[in-house]
């Protein structure tokens, strides 16, 4: 995707989630949509009126740019429904970018919801039936992410210890962020004594079932200069899919986050080293490790001895989801939306107590389906222009 | 213009599983291909061909699940000496008790009410 766009052409300006956690009884996914975008319009000082661009997806509406613009009583110039799952709105914002560059459209906003919890999982996302997997009985999505990490095990020893961290740093974040569903601290050795989902991965290896919703709004370089808060450019984006179904990855330990971080690294012309703080799609434990080592923060192989001791929690090496993540802030289904809205926030320097000191650069890693979808967007500062 | 097909891909697979046999494609120079398709993948040439598999396998990677109320069952991705990767789930052996590298044989585990027949695995013993 990154060919043809413009390093800095771009910049997202306003950021805001919807009610989260558990919504009110009978609020809708385009309740949550068009509340996010009221909140990130107002962070930009941007009003309906200068929308022209809609962007949306979700897993419990079939065309839900067009409810989004029936809803908000707006008739844009572009619009875009890409589906991928939790990397969506990545995608969105490449895209976005590319219809700015092109002049389809000067003020874009994408947008998210889901009522999941509220609503019930097994009302809001029926799975199809697959006659290859389906008579198997996996408990979908974890099961793929299992088997993900039992193949990790297997060739590089990693140990459910190690995945355990990652869940124990996730909650140290969440604690420091007051929208997080999580409140309470969490030890490793409660993530490895809770139930069991599908081996290795116990609950507190998943990500949670919450609500939520949200949206950003992106605009030109030149207009976002103009606006209420400091932008967050968009210095490089990468897209890459490699299956939809697990039996159909072809290597469990390898996902096309490297295609999609490779893509994204050229086109900011930066390397893992010069990035601030990492924002990556935790839908399980495994998820984290296989970014870290698929984003190039450390060699294949090494993410779980990488991950000990702290490192990727407040105060280590590497800070790593900082708004809690997936796994302790919130996860409505398709995460990929607040995974930018924290680098976001990250490159504005308005995190309160979890804020990294100096963050210049961002980047947050969008995943959809099991491994499936891969989407990178990397964010900068003025600063890195 | 290509006639209409009379039987998909999914329902030969299934008659092949009524048969007692796993089933799979082939290209024109013999590298398989599943899950089964009308046409094929970038990569491979010419028509694909129905094949039954020898059923000899290994796995590549397992899991197992232990519902509240339930037993705990496997479930397995193997890889077919034939060059294809299913998911399935390798029997005979404790959930937990199965590993990475085990030589497995398909057998078809006959339809039962709504579900159609699907293959499973047993262990190969050590000759």
């Amino acid at each position: 995707m990154s060919a043809g766009l413009t390093r800095g052409a771009a910049a997202i300006v306003g950021v805001a989630e919807s009610d989260l956690g558990e919504v009110a009884a009978g609020m809708s996914v385009i309740d949550l949509m068009a509340q996010g975008v009221a909140g990130a319009l107002e962070d930009c000082g941007l009003s309906l009126s200068d929308v022209d661009g809609v962007f949306a997806a979700a897993g419990q509406s079939r065309m839900p740019t067009v409810a989004l613009c029936e809803y908000l009583g707006v008739k844009p110039r572009y619009h875009d429904s890409t589906m991928q799952g939790g990397s969506s709105f990545m995608t969105h914002v490449a895209h976005a970018q590319a219809a700015i560059e092109a002049g389809l459209c000067e003020v874009a906003v994408i947008a998210y919801g889901s009522t999941q919890r509220s609503a019930g999982r097994k009302n809001v996302a029926p799975r199809e039936y697959n006659p290859y997997e389906t008579p198997f009985r996996p408990v979908m999505p974890a099961s793929a992410y299992a088997l993900a990490a039992s193949r990790h095990f297997h060739q590089f020893g990693t140990t459910r210890e190690q995945l355990a961290e990652i869940a124990v740093a996730a909650r140290r974040w969440a604690l420091m962020n007051p929208k997080a569903w999580e409140k309470s601290p969490l030890t490793a050795s409660e993530v490895l004594g809770s139930r069991m989902v599908s081996h290795p991965l116990t609950v507190r290896d998943c990500c949670l079932v919450t609500d939520g919703g949200g949206a950003l709004v992106m605009t030109s370089a030149a207009r976002a200069k103009t606006l209420r808060k400091p932008p967050a450019y968009v210095l490089g984006t990468g897209e890459s899919i490699s299956h939809l179904t697990i039996s159909n990855m072809a290597d469990l330990t390898v996902t096309a986050a490297r295609e999609s971080g490779a893509q994204a690294y050229a086109m900011a012309g930066l390397k893992p080293k010069d990035i601030d703080v990492v924002q990556v799609y935790d839908a399980f434990t495994i998820t984290t490790l296989l970014f870290l080592e698929d984003l190039g923060f450390c060699p294949k192989g090494e993410g779980g001895s990488f991950v000990m001791d702290g490192a990727i929690a407040p105060g280590g090496k590497l800070p790593v989801n900082t708004n809690g993540g997936g796994l302790s802030y919130c996860h409505p289904g398709m995460y990929g939306l607040f995974v930018l809205m924290e680098a976001v926030r990250q490159v504005r320097g308005e995190c309160g107590e979890r804020q990294v000191p100096g963050c210049e650069t961002a980047i947050a890693h969008g995943n959809g389906g099991v491994l499936s979808a891969q989407s990178t967007v990397i964010l900068g500062a003025a600063s890195t222009l | 213009m290509t006639s209409r097909l009379t039987t998909s891909p999914v329902e030969q697979y299934r008659e092949h599983l009524s048969r007692g046999e796993l089933g799979y494609q082939a290209d024109e120079n013999g590298r398989a291909v599943f899950f089964p398709r009308v046409t094929a993948p970038k990569g491979f040439s010419g028509a694909l061909t129905w094949k039954a598999s020898a059923g000899l396998g290994t796995v590549y990677a397992t899991t197992f699940i232990s519902p509240k109320g339930e037993s705990a069952y496997n479930v397995a991705l193997v890889d077919m000496d034939e060059g294809f990767r299913l998911m399935s789930r390798v029997e005979g052996v404790a959930p937990d008790k199965v590993r990475i590298g085990m030589r497995v044989k398909a057998r078809i585990h006959p339809a039962e009410g709504d579900e159609g027949p699907y293959p499973v695995f047993d262990l190969v013993e050590a000759a």
